[in-house]
């Protein structure tokens, strides 16, 4: 062909060529060694160096690991186990820490008998997050409701639920679950009063209290239905106007009347006794479901076209990214006292949520800014040439694919959010990693235990971190949307 | 370049835009200036002219994409003022369609041809669903509407965006160089969809290099430069008889090859 070519000018290719495979490269674990680990003198040193420092970790912490002790009833008995079965001066973890006290870096001071409340609670949310989280895959929500519901019943059961309480759990959920399958739009409702549900399983007191804060929302909703069409913002003000009359006027009095009638009562827990990671979970739980909406408000306000919105979104964020968020709990724990009202009973775990929020807020507020400003200027163009009004364009068009893009950045902010639960510490709450660590050290029989406590707790919030982290790759995947 | 010959209807005498004494400034970068210009209904106006002059950010300003700064630009009837109100009207009944498509590329083919029907004209789901697969069998892709834009070449993408325009039922139309980021190969399939569109009678003003298609379909040629307009014509007249030195040498450079 070639010499035809060199002939003569003019060519007509009378067979295309067939796709062939490429040729077969030279694989296999020698070549790849030589690649990555011995390709010149500098990476070949490099390589014995990492290698000695492995060796040094495994040589240091693995007798330390395969000493452990398991079954003992105090540290004493511990190194008296590791001594006579590895012989004098023999080092080994002491895990029977772990096992005897599991329960209160889990769930704190929290009364023994209540801790299938925590544990119910923890259980829904997976309802209440399955048909946002999942909504896109029907076969990953089903495992993560049949999962939800096979291990809350179990562990509320092993951890010693009532019967009464066993059998209005796998009702309730059981209920949910079917309502998830069958009306996934109606179920969001539920999702929406989840946070509600689980106040009351956590703190106890009386439902109804839970309930008509709840109404208030519904009633502030239903009044700015009504009028927005016809007063636009002012329908905004007045519902929210309407919402805190309620609270404030007839939400007491209808609470205990209500309560009178049909007492729906659990035995109530004070906020000092929550600690461990019922109290990061809690803080975190609530920090990252409001701190995303309120981000999105706050990226929305900073790009705004009108000044006094867009200047107080640039104050707002750049003050409290300004501030370490100790600061920020500082401000909760101790100046609101002198702020409030003498005898306001602000519950302190509502307040160390607040500034979390705030905090999460600004950071995430910048996040989504960044997928704002990714989206092509065309977008917009686009949506505002068909008509579409600044909201309908930002819930329909711009947000959807800003948010998209943040993902890996809003769930970076997510984990670092919870891991900075852990400083609640400095305001007096029992975080896992410090005070509920300290706590246990405190006590006679594990004095000198040092570092079983971190790895248990950090171990824990590993898998949780890990679990969002690999929950944001799967939400990526599911969300491409071309070359399929 | 197709050559079809089919009845395509004249304009009428009423006005679909009116332009008196437009003005636009970028900073103190004098875009348009002093432009009139009165479009009738059904009537193809082609806009070309160098880049620069000014020719997209005119038929941006007739759907408010660019705010103007002097002068009036009355479309159907409404006159584009700071009015959001008034904005949204006309923005409702003028498509558009642009260079780079734009369509969401997070919505299906189906999904980007509804959503405006849907949220703007409040028309329920399933009858704009039936208009949108109305138009898109009239662009000739009906069997891609469960499809991602990502998943589409250029001509069928373009094709798409002027179908979603379409689904709106504008009055007018108006396109901002809707060929130029096209390969050659798929610029035919996009000028025959136009082409149908102006048989139907729409009124259209288009911003492009397809002097193929003015020739086809406009009743009028508006040459610009330097934000103004240098010359206006039929096409026969625009093309053969060319009168300012300006229009002479941009025809020959976009013809001489």
């Amino acid at each position: 062909m070639s010499e035809t070519h060199s002939e003569t000018v003019a060519y007509v290719r009378e067979t295309m060529l067939p796709p062939e495979p490429p040729p077969l490269a030279e694989t296999g674990a020698i070549k790849w060694l030589r690649e990555n680990l011995f390709s010149g003198p500098l990476n070949i040193a490099l390589t014995f160096v990492g290698l000695g420092i492995v060796w040094l970790v495994v040589s240091t912490v693995g007798p330390w690991l395969s000493h452990s002790v398991w079954n003992a009833g105090s540290m004493a008995e511990c190194r008296q186990i590791i001594a006579q079965t590895w012989g004098e001066g023999a080092t080994g973890a002491c895990f029977a820490l772990i096992k005897h006290r599991w329960n209160q870096f889990l769930f704190g001071f929290y009364p023994q008998a209540l801790y299938w409340r925590p544990v119910l609670a923890f259980g829904l949310l997976f309802l209440a997050l399955a048909p946002v989280l999942f909504s896109e895959s029907t076969k990953a929500r089903r495992v993560v409701l049949g999962l939800s519901l096979a291990l809350t019943f179990v562990f509320a059961a092993l951890l010693g639920a009532p019967m009464g309480a066993l059998l209005g759990m796998a009702v309730l959920m059981l209920l949910w679950a079917a309502l998830i399958e069958t009306r996934p739009r109606w179920s969001l409702l539920a999702s929406l009063a989840y946070p509600f549900i689980a106040v009351w399983l956590l703190w106890g007191g009386s439902l109804w209290s839970e309930a008509m804060v709840l109404a208030g929302f519904c009633l502030g909703f239903v009044v700015w239905r009504l009028l927005a069409a016809r007063f636009g913002l002012l329908a905004f003000a007045l519902a929210v106007m309407a919402t805190a009359a309620w609270w404030l006027l007839l939400a007491g009095p209808l609470a205990s009347v209500l309560a009178g009638v049909l007492p729906l009562r659990l035995r109530p827990v004070s906020s000092d006794q929550f600690g461990g990671f019922v109290l990061s979970i809690t803080i975190g739980v609530a920090g990252i479901a409001l701190s995303l909406p309120l981000g999105v408000i706050l990226a929305l306000a900073r790009r705004s076209d009108l000044p006094v919105i867009k200047l107080l979104a640039v104050m707002f964020i750049e003050f409290i990214r300004g501030v370490p968020l100790i600061t920020l709990l500082f401000v909760a724990s101790l100046l609101l006292n002198y702020f409030l009202p003498p005898g306001t009973n602000f519950d302190i775990i509502l307040r160390v949520i607040i500034m979390v929020t705030l905090f999460a807020a600004a950071y995430m507020a910048e996040v989504i800014r960044g997928g704002l400003a990714a989206l092509p200027k065309g977008q917009y163009e686009a949506a505002d040439a068909l008509g579409l009004d600044y909201w309908k364009a930002q819930r329909l068009i711009v947000l959807p694919q800003a948010l998209k893009i943040s993902i890996p950045g809003i769930v970076s902010t997510f984990i670092g959010m919870f891991k900075d639960t852990t400083l609640v510490v400095f305001v007096g709450l029992f975080d896992p990693l410090k005070a509920m660590a300290d706590t246990i050290r405190a006590s006679f029989e594990w004095k000198g235990a040092y570092w079983e406590p971190y790895i248990f707790v950090g171990a824990i919030f590993f898998i949780l971190c890990f679990g969002m982290s690999r929950y944001s790759m799967y939400l990526e995947r599911r969300l491409k949307r071309d070359h399929h | 370049m197709t050559t079809r010959t089919t009845a395509i209807p004249a304009a009428s005498d009423e006005a679909a835009i009116e332009i008196v004494k437009l003005n636009k400034w970028y900073g103190t970068f004098h875009v348009l200036r002093d432009i009139d210009l009165v479009v009738g209904k059904g009537e193809r106006i082609v806009i070309a002219g160098p880049s620069g002059s000014g020719k997209s950010t005119l038929i941006r300003c007739i759907n408010r994409l660019e705010e103007h700064q002097s002068g009036k630009i009355i479309v159907d009837g409404t006159e584009l003022t700071h009015d959001l109100k008034n904005i949204d009207k006309v923005r409702s009944e003028v498509g558009m369609v642009f260079q780079h498509f734009n369509l969401f590329p997070h919505l299906t083919i189906l999904e980007n041809c509804t959503l405006a029907p849907i949220w703007v004209r409040k028309i329920p789901k399933r009858e704009a669903e039936e208009t949108a697969m109305h138009f898109l069998t009239k662009v000739k892709i009906p069997e891609q509407a469960h499809k991602y834009p990502g998943q589409l070449s250029g001509g069928q993408q373009q094709r798409v965006a002027i179908a979603r325009a379409l689904c709106m039922r504008p009055r007018i139309m108006l396109f901002d160089e809707p060929t130029s980021a096209l390969d050659p190969e798929m610029i035919k399939e996009v000028l025959d969809t136009m082409i149908e569109l102006a048989e139907d009678g729409m009124t259209m003003l288009c911003v492009t290099h397809e002097m193929g298609f003015a020739q086809a379909v406009a009743h009028r040629v508006i040459f610009m430069d330097q934000g103004q307009i240098v010359e206006q014509n039929t096409p026969k007249e625009f093309f053969n008889n060319p009168r300012s030195e300006r229009t002479k040498l941009f025809l020959s450079q976009i013809l001489g090859h």
